[in-house]
């Protein structure tokens, strides 16, 4: 298929930048995302043109580094997907496709497509931790007993990737979806009660911090997470933050 | 002090506030559901709205409030939240991933403050100005024929109309809202939000429905 690509090119952090058109053919419905953008950046090389950045790893859509803000959602149009896992016959020859950086102010563009989400690392060091015995004697994990419903829940909490898409899709650039999911991932295990008050106050400090805006309940985040990340999460965040900030 | 300067705090206060709002629509529309079906008893009820000290020295005020920390708060959210996002998207689709009316709470808002600016001039201006300014005798059988005749002009019974759509509007977003705020979100919530989402519907109508009854129906002397 032949498609008309319009993506957003910045030199660097404090160059402003623009949308530059190119035209793409022979893209095949089974490449992902991802390759398509690859076969532009070799068809731009070969030209002498300065390829397009973006960020890329596993491409098994479980490490969360890429992300592309695509037709105006997050990893693009497909539902529970990230960019790598997002394949081309979700799109029609001829079509028009916008592809920008994650925008919020708290992830400042560095080149083209990649953004500096090192403010999640920054929240994530804020309180995403647990105090465990390593000194050679740790114990077991498994030798303290844990419903299977919360089990499960944490579990669902801990599959976020971090990848930016909740920020990305929220009108208020709020990182609370994010947040919420590991202050959760703690939150319903024994192992997080030790810490838990601080947690979720440093956390939501942090994210403060960063500049991230406030959540105003749109659900967008949900929809766009490509690890289905549940608002409830959010709703138990705060309700931890409510009872530590009261507890003092 | 955290309570006070973090977002999460912030969105406790809109909740807060706006769950307060809901009760005093409760209230509201109840008496004035009266103007329709009993004139008398709301005449009864205005009455005692009106010169009981309770309610014009603590509950006022505390409704008055209620209404500014509600907005102010509501434009603070509101100017931090586009600074959140310094560069805007070329192509943002907010339509693929959540309903209009969740991501147009500030529109639906400012026309309930306009609205609200009319309707403190309709009535609390005049009732003010009655009882405080002029110092007219108390007439406990005044509040119905004031009312009726409020609704007489088209305009006024077409704009109060269109704010109670945008109320409905607002009501469907922020009533269910405010409790995963408040961090409520288990088991009963998806019976909360059918009940929220019934009340922002029927509220609002029930306010529509006087306006238009009493503009159909003039006081004939």
């Amino acid at each position: 298929m032949k498609l008309y690509l319009k993506i957003w090119r910045q030199k660097d952090a404090s160059t402003p930048g623009k949308i530059v058109d190119y035209t793409l053919d022979g893209v095949e419905g089974d490449m992902s995302f991802l390759e398509m953008l690859d076969i532009l950046n070799e068809e731009l090389v070969s030209k002498g043109e300065e390829p397009v950045e973006f960020d890329h790893d596993c491409r098994e859509g479980i490490c969360g580094t890429c992300s592309l803000q695509i037709n105006g959602e997050p990893h693009g149009p497909d539902r529970l997907v990230t960019t790598c896992q997002l394949h081309m016959r979700k799109f029609s020859d001829g079509d028009t496709i916008v592809i920008e950086p994650f925008r919020a102010k708290a992830f400042p563009v560095i080149k083209d497509l990649i953004v500096d989400r090192s403010a999640f690392d920054r929240i994530q060091q804020a309180g995403g931790y647990i105090s465990v015995n390593t000194s050679g004697n740790t114990i077991d994990a498994n030798t303290i007993p844990i419903n299977k419903y919360d089990a499960d829940e944490a579990m669902d909490a801990a599959t976020c990737i971090g990848c930016g898409a909740c920020v990305a899709a929220c009108k208020n650039a709020s990182a609370m979806l994010f947040t919420s999911a590991k202050v959760s991932q703690f939150a319903l295990l024994p192992q997080g009660q030790v810490e838990a008050t601080e947690r979720v106050q440093n956390m939501v400090r942090q994210m403060d911090l960063e500049g991230f805006g406030n959540c105003t309940n749109t659900g967008a985040c949900e929809v766009e997470c490509p690890k289905g990340i549940s608002l409830t999460n959010i709703a138990r965040m705060n309700r931890e933050y409510l009872s530590a900030t009261l507890e003092g | 002090m955290s309570l006070i300067k973090s977002s999460l705090a912030r969105k406790y206060v809109m909740a807060l506030s706006g769950l307060f709002l809901v009760t005093f629509l409760i209230l509201h529309v109840t008496i004035n559901l009266a103007s329709v079906f009993s004139p008398d008893f709301f005449n009864e009820a205005s009455h005692f709205m009106g010169y009981n000290p309770i309610v014009q020295f603590l509950m006022q005020p505390i409704l008055i409030i209620g209404v500014v920390v509600h907005f102010v708060m509501g434009f603070v959210l509101e100017i931090q939240n586009k600074k959140a996002r310094d560069v805007s998207y070329v192509k943002y689709k907010g339509s693929a991933n959540a309903p209009w009316v969740s991501r147009n709470m500030i529109y639906s808002g400012l026309v309930i403050l306009a609205f609200l600016a009319l309707h403190f001039y309709d009535f609390w201006v005049h009732e003010m100005a009655y009882k405080y300014v002029e110092a007219n005798p108390e007439d406990p059988t005044r509040y119905y024929h004031e009312t009726v005749e409020k609704f007489a002009p088209f305009w006024r019974t077409i704009l109060y109309v269109v704010s109670f759509v945008l109320l409905s509007l607002h009501l469907w977003h922020g009533f269910a809202s405010s409790f995963q705020s408040m961090g409520v979100n288990n088991k009963y919530t998806v019976g909360f939000t059918k009940f929220a989402k019934i009340f922002a519907v029927v509220v609002p109508l029930a306010f529509a429905f006087i306006a238009v009854y009493h503009h159909l129906n003039p006081i004939t002397h």
